[in-house]
């Protein structure tokens, strides 16, 4: 009896100091200079934290405040700790494929109209960082899918300038071209956002409206049209080529084609100086060209503390000279309609991503989405043997499931 | 009621009176950690898989909601693929649970005899060489496992001089059982065992077996593990006395009867430990898998313990992720019970029992 006492005593005193622990700080003063502000982000290498660093100190100086950044070895659980201890940080890389779950959770400030260079991004890029309706964050830099060609393997295949495909079939053509017994033709990620270009390139899609629409004969051609490639030996996934990803497979030079975005220009700087290649914009399929953007955008956590102060770094960082800085630091695009045409005659050799940006599509992210869309990356991997409908009506009951689940 | 009282009168009076609150001040400092990072935490987390809490601010604050059992509903009866995940999950670490703990243990059990013999050169050589594994991080291990697991690693570099063409380890989902079945021509499930069955996962694919990735995984783990277990049951072997020794050896005992007879029975309490750490070790395993990526391998190297972190952390799906480690929790401790019951002493040498032996 007088345990159990004990206990309750000690219980109830040992939850008084966790939930104080949880109670936010209070914090005054200005808003403006002597702030300590926070970045957490996703970075992919030395190159991009020092560049983000040096931007972050370049604002901090001239406002009065301290920046410190510092990069994730895993961001989105990073995020999650930062959240769940009521400890976020004060910006950070909103990743794509998570914006949707994060905002329908009520977790992100939906600040982004409130920017004064708000109406500079592009289009697509407001329509990825939108939700229900509202415009939530500004997108940091973004990223189109392109064909990569190693010039080498093209030339000694006998191809020319003349060749570089432009439809599924000239890619069939080509791909068969290129592969020898060391070599394959094309490679890719064996996962959604690679596999669903085509399926948009075919004229499918996933989501119409509050409908799943996966099972579709478009979707079902992409499929069988990659089996086609599989089946000839010109398709294997980096998987199959022991590398880590398409880039790898490229530089290793066990594929001649990969499909991959412009981060590729700073992994074969790194890794293989010495391989020869150009980016192409992406073959169109039977329903025209598409290919899949993708975009961080600047997360800031609802209710910040620090919002005014924060809102100005992010209109610094998001400005098209500092855009321009980062993509010269680590091969983005900038993310508004002036910084990616200055970025397409400043870098030639990449004008391929931006021209993709006509085409361009956000992949599939809705809230709970990520889930169906793992299952289906998992599935991916009997490409080369399963009957296409099959892979896609488990998508399709998996995807409307979550979709009746966010529209409640 | 009156026996408290009696209690009470007893505490209160003499010369032991005040010992009662001494003896609580000493506890304190046990008590307060016990209760800080032990108690609350997972009363916290029982919370948390009743709660439909998304990991934003505190699991109290007054926007979370209580949703009874939905979390669990979720993960086991409604089907989806929640549910479907975690069936899988399950059916995964139960191969990994029922090929590692046996022979972890036969393993670690044999070497721990091995390094034991007297006769044997260079003892304390192989006991800090099959110790080894077992200090090392298991993250490394994996790593290093990687390189030597590839399509053309190491690993299969051995076997392919054997004219025997190894699978690319790591990235291939062929369940064990499956791949034997297909030797026989059966490659399609029949009737009922095509049907969902138990956690919305079919007959056919409870029975695939691990498949070629988890199975890596549990040479891995035996590799790590053995090493451990060997020092615990090398410390009991050295407790068993010579005299027993002599004595077996007058009854006329083989090597093998000895140790049968003799080495297992004496044994019998550090096999119940070794058996009950290796079972919960096993059913818990997740940096493994976390290093690998966890979804790789057609998912079959997922585990509940590496779903409870993906569903929460990822997916924001915090009380799903603390529903699968409360029913990990409450499955571990139902085998852990088994097994103790499979393993107690029963008959006419009930009395030792009785003695503390177990």
């Amino acid at each position: 009896m007088r345990t159990s006492q004990w206990s309750a005593v000690a219980l109830a005193a040992g939850l008084v100091v966790t939930l104080a622990a949880c109670a936010p700080a209070e914090e005054g003063g200005d808003v403006q200079t002597g702030q300590d502000l926070t970045i957490l982000i996703g970075s992919s290498g030395e190159a991009e934290t020092t560049a983000v660093q040096a931007a972050a100190d370049a604002w901090a100086t001239e406002t009065g405040n301290t920046v410190e950044v510092i990069a994730a070895s895993d961001l989105v659980q990073q995020l999650g700790q930062g959240f769940s201890g009521n400890n976020p940080p004060d910006l950070f890389y909103m990743p794509w494929d998570q914006f949707q779950t994060y905002a329908a959770q009520g977790f992100l400030e939906p600040y982004a109209d409130d920017l004064a260079n708000t109406a500079d991004f592009l289009p697509a890029l407001r329509d990825q960082f939108s939700y229900d309706g509202q415009f939530y964050c500004a997108p940091k830099d973004f990223s189109t899918l392109g064909l990569q060609i190693n010039l080498d393997a093209w030339e000694a295949a006998g191809l020319t300038d003349a060749d570089i495909p432009t439809d599924w079939d000239q890619l069939a053509t080509v791909a068969a071209a290129l592969t020898t017994p060391d070599q394959v033709g094309l490679s890719m990620g064996r996962e959604y956002a690679r596999v669903g270009v085509f399926m948009n390139q075919a004229g499918g899609t996933l989501v119409d409206g509050a409908t799943a629409v996966a099972d579709s004969a478009e979707n079902a051609e992409a499929l069988d049209y990659l089996q086609g490639l599989i089946a000839d030996g010109s398709l294997k996934f980096p998987q199959e080529l022991e590398a880590g990803w398409g880039g790898e497979a490229f530089g290793l030079g066990k594929a001649a084609m990969v499909i991959e975005g412009p981060w590729i220009n700073g992994a074969m700087r790194n890794d293989f100086p010495d391989r020869k290649f150009i980016s192409v914009e992406l073959p169109a399929g039977p329903g025209g060209p598409s290919t899949f953007a993708f975009s961080n955008c600047w997360g800031m956590p609802v209710g910040s503390e620090t919002r005014d102060a924060t809102l100005d770094l992010i209109e610094f960082l998001t400005s098209d000279e500092q855009q321009l800085a980062f993509a010269e630091a680590f091969g983005v695009i900038p993310s508004t309609e002036s910084g990616s045409a200055a970025y397409a005659a400043q870098f030639p050799e990449n004008a391929a991503f931006v021209a993709g940006v006509a085409s361009a599509v956000s992949p599939v992210a809705f809230s709970g989405a990520a889930a169906a869309l793992a299952d289906f990356n998992t599935q991916l991997e009997q490409i080369g043997s399963a009957d296409p409908s099959a892979l896609l009506n488990s998508l399709q009951v998996n995807l409307q499931a979550a979709l009746d689940e966010a529209n409640g | 009621m009156a026996n408290t009282a009696a209690v009470r009168t007893r505490r209160g009076g003499g010369i032991r009176r005040g010992e009662a609150r001494a003896g609580w001040l000493f506890v304190a400092p046990a008590v307060v950690i016990t209760l800080v990072f032990l108690v609350i935490p997972i009363m916290l987390a029982l919370w948390v898989s009743f709660s439909d809490w998304n990991g934003f601010q505190s699991p109290l604050n007054p926007r979370v909601n209580f949703v009874g059992l939905e979390n669990y509903a979720a993960i086991t009866v409604d089907s989806g693929l929640d549910q479907k995940n975690f069936g899988i999950s399950v059916r995964n670490n139960l191969y990994y649970v029922l090929f590692v703990v046996p022979l972890q243990t036969i393993i670690a059990l044999l070497l721990a005899v091995q390094v034991n013999r007297a006769v044997l050169r260079g003892r304390g050589y192989f006991r800090t060489a099959f110790y080894f594994p077992s200090v090392t991080s298991t993250v490394a291990i994996v790593i290093v496992f990687q390189f030597l697991f590839t399509a053309s690693g190491a690993v299969n570099a051995v076997i392919g001089a054997f004219g025997i063409d190894g699978p690319d380890w790591f990235n291939d989902s062929t369940g064990v059982f499956h791949g034997l079945l297909s030797v026989v021509g059966i490659t399609q499930p029949s009737g009922l065992l095509a049907e969902p069955g138990f956690l919305g996962i079919s007959g056919w694919e409870w029975l695939a077996g691990p498949s070629v990735a988890m199975s890596s995984l549990i040479m891995l783990a035996i590799f790590t593990t053995s090493g451990t277990f060997m020092l615990l049951f090398l410390a009991a072997l050295q407790s068993i006395g010579a005299e027993i020794d002599e004595a077996a050896l007058m009854d006329g005992a083989g090597p093998a009867r000895k140790f049968f007879s003799i080495t297992i029975p004496m044994l019998r309490p550090t096999l119940f430990t070794v058996l009950t750490l290796g079972l919960i070790g096993s059913w818990q395993v997740f940096d493994q898998i976390y290093v690998l990526g966890g979804t790789s391998a057609g998912g079959t190297i997922s585990t509940p313990a590496y779903l409870a972190y993906r569903s929460s952390f990822v997916d924001l799906e915090w009380g799903q992720g603390a529903a699968i480690a409360f029913i990990l929790f409450i499955f571990i401790i139902v085998l852990t019970l088994l097994q103790r019951w499979a393993l107690a002493e029963r008959g006419p040498r009930r009395a030792r029992k009785k003695a503390g032996l177990l």
